[in-house]
């Protein structure tokens, strides 16, 4: 039954997709992902996705660092805000962003239509994934170890190098390539604010919504089957990172 | 310690820049013309049955991903079967693969011209720009969550307690009924918030299979999109306060269960 439902719901689909940007052989698949619009739409797509996954690498720490180690008034509040990208529809959250810093906005920050404006997008939708990958690991890290070092003679950037950072790395790694894997894809949150303006602001995703939008599902179809490889290598390398370090609890 | 200061100002900060301001804003823009303004934007024939379509594709969808749910978790943790990583991957590729790929996918499928359209089509069955394609695409970016929710509560409650009901005499079904499922009720009901959140919100995949067909195919977040792309600014904005109240109730919900869960 399950087997069944997944083969109806998502392989028969993708096999569909697959089979769809395979049609004009490897030759014309090739010659489809490498017309100039769509090569710039990936290249735009794979640097801003790396931008925003070292963003939220450091933010994300700093934020998961925060919420478990400081102490002020409201942070069950700022804990429960930081869902709030799972929970608000994409659309949403682009229009969100459009209200402040958009065209009308009142701060006098217009990032409309720029590069900055996708970055900002996908930081709004990625912004849980780092936080609630470290922050649970970070609760349950022994103090001990640090007070250990402390005692030590070490300083307190010596301590997080060498004792907090290493504990946290692969929960880190694990949040960033989730990031990551979210921003590649990302289509709802940047669809307005960005403009789609081709080889300026169009990432992938609105480039093979534009390709399905002037009837070319071929062109749409190749893109896709290289956004899908790219989702398959992330989830391959958060697994990886997953049984790294988890490797010394079968022990 | 002024450096313990300057981080948790920093992180507040950049919290109140992305999120809490710019959320607050949608509410401002969506009221700058009076409250009756954006009560008609969200009233209009098109706006109700927007919402309408995507609390049905949403009551359809969440059922469905429920059940292949615990199903599934059940037969990744205690079943013995060959390509348990295949299956695991596969359910997770959802959170993963861009929503637009997702509904693309169908149109070659489900579409004229493709696999299942001209079969479809001579039984008079609609998928692509109807109701059915609507709901598949929501249900495959949805599906991951009961199971991600389910399998870790599963892993963590071991079999001990279903052997013994078992060894008393149990049939599966009642050690299903019984032991197993009141043991995995708050990840399952975690699992079905996050999922309905998702169903709620779907964009991307939506906007590739609806067609757009105003008061016809148009969810939600279609509509906030058509509202805005057509110049109707404060509609937009109204019923993005709608999705966003939505999301909202979502979060309260996330933090009740999650804190049931942990205790």
């Amino acid at each position: 039954m399950v087997t069944g439902y997944l083969s109806v719901i998502v392989l028969l689909p993708l096999a569909a997709l697959v089979w769809e940007a395979h049609k004009g052989g490897l030759s014309g698949f090739w010659k489809t992902i490498t017309a100039p619009e769509a090569v710039a739409a990936i290249e735009l797509t794979l640097v801003v996705s790396v931008v925003v996954a070292l963003i939220n690498a450091i933010a994300g720490t700093a934020i998961a660092w925060v919420l478990v180690r400081d102490k002020f008034a409201g942070k069950s509040f700022v804990n429960t805000l930081i869902d709030l990208p799972f929970a608000l529809p994409t659309i949403v959250a682009g229009l969100t962003l459009l209200a402040l810093y958009g065209p009308v906005s009142p701060v006098g920050i217009n990032v409309a239509f720029t590069r900055i404006s996708v970055v900002m997008a996908l930081l709004f939708v990625t912004l849980p994934f780092v936080v609630r990958t470290v922050q649970p690991v970070l609760t349950e890290l022994d103090r001990e170890m640090e007070q250990a070092a402390a005692s030590l003679g070490a300083n307190r950037f010596a301590i997080f190098r060498r004792v907090v950072f290493p504990n946290l790395l692969p929960a880190i790694l694990s949040g960033v390539a989730l990031a990551f894997a979210r921003a590649v894809g990302e289509f709802g949150s940047v669809v307005l604010i960005s403009g789609n303006l081709p080889f300026k602001t169009e990432v992938a995703s609105v480039y093979i919504f534009s390709q399905v939008e002037s009837d070319d599902p071929g062109g749409a179809a190749a893109v896709s089957v290289l956004l899908l490889v790219i989702s398959f290598i992330a989830l391959l390398a958060i697994g990886a990172v997953r049984r790294y370090a988890t490797r010394h609890d079968a022990e | 310690m002024p450096s313990r200061y300057l981080l948790r100002f920093s992180a507040l900060g950049y919290l109140a820049m992305l999120l809490l301001i710019p959320l607050g804003m949608v509410f401002y823009r969506a009221f700058e013309h009076g409250f009756s303004a954006a009560w008609d934007a969200v009233t209009s024939p098109d706006a109700v049955h927007a919402l309408w379509l995507t609390l049905l594709v949403t009551l359809i969808a969440v059922p469905l991903n429920t059940v292949f749910g615990i199903t599934c978790s059940l037969l990744i943790v205690r079943g013995h079967l060959r390509g348990k990583g295949i299956l695991n991957a596969l359910v997770d590729l959802p959170l993963a693969l861009s929503p637009i790929v997702v509904g693309l996918s169908l149109l070659i499928l489900y579409g004229r011209g493709g696999w299942l359209g001209p079969w479809l089509n001579d039984h008079g069955i609609q998928v692509v720009f109807a109701l059915p394609g609507l709901v598949l695409a929501t249900v495959f970016v949805s599906l991951p969550f009961v199971v991600r929710e389910v399998v870790p509560v599963l892993r963590e409650i071991g079999t001990e307690q279903e052997q013994a009901a078992s060894t008393l005499g149990a049939s599966a079904v009642q050690i299903f009924r019984r032991v197993t499922l009141p043991a995995i009720r708050w990840g399952v009901v975690y699992g079905i918030v996050l999922t309905t959140a998702r169903c709620l919100g779907e964009f991307g995949a939506v906007s590739v299979v609806s067609g757009n067909i105003e008061g016809k195919t148009e969810t939600m977040t279609l509509y906030v999109e058509n509202q805005y792309q057509g110049f109707n600014t404060s509609g937009a904005y109204a019923a993005s306060v709608v999705l966003a109240l939505l999301s909202v109730v979502t979060l309260v919900a996330m933090t009740l269960f999650r804190r049931k869960e942990e205790i």
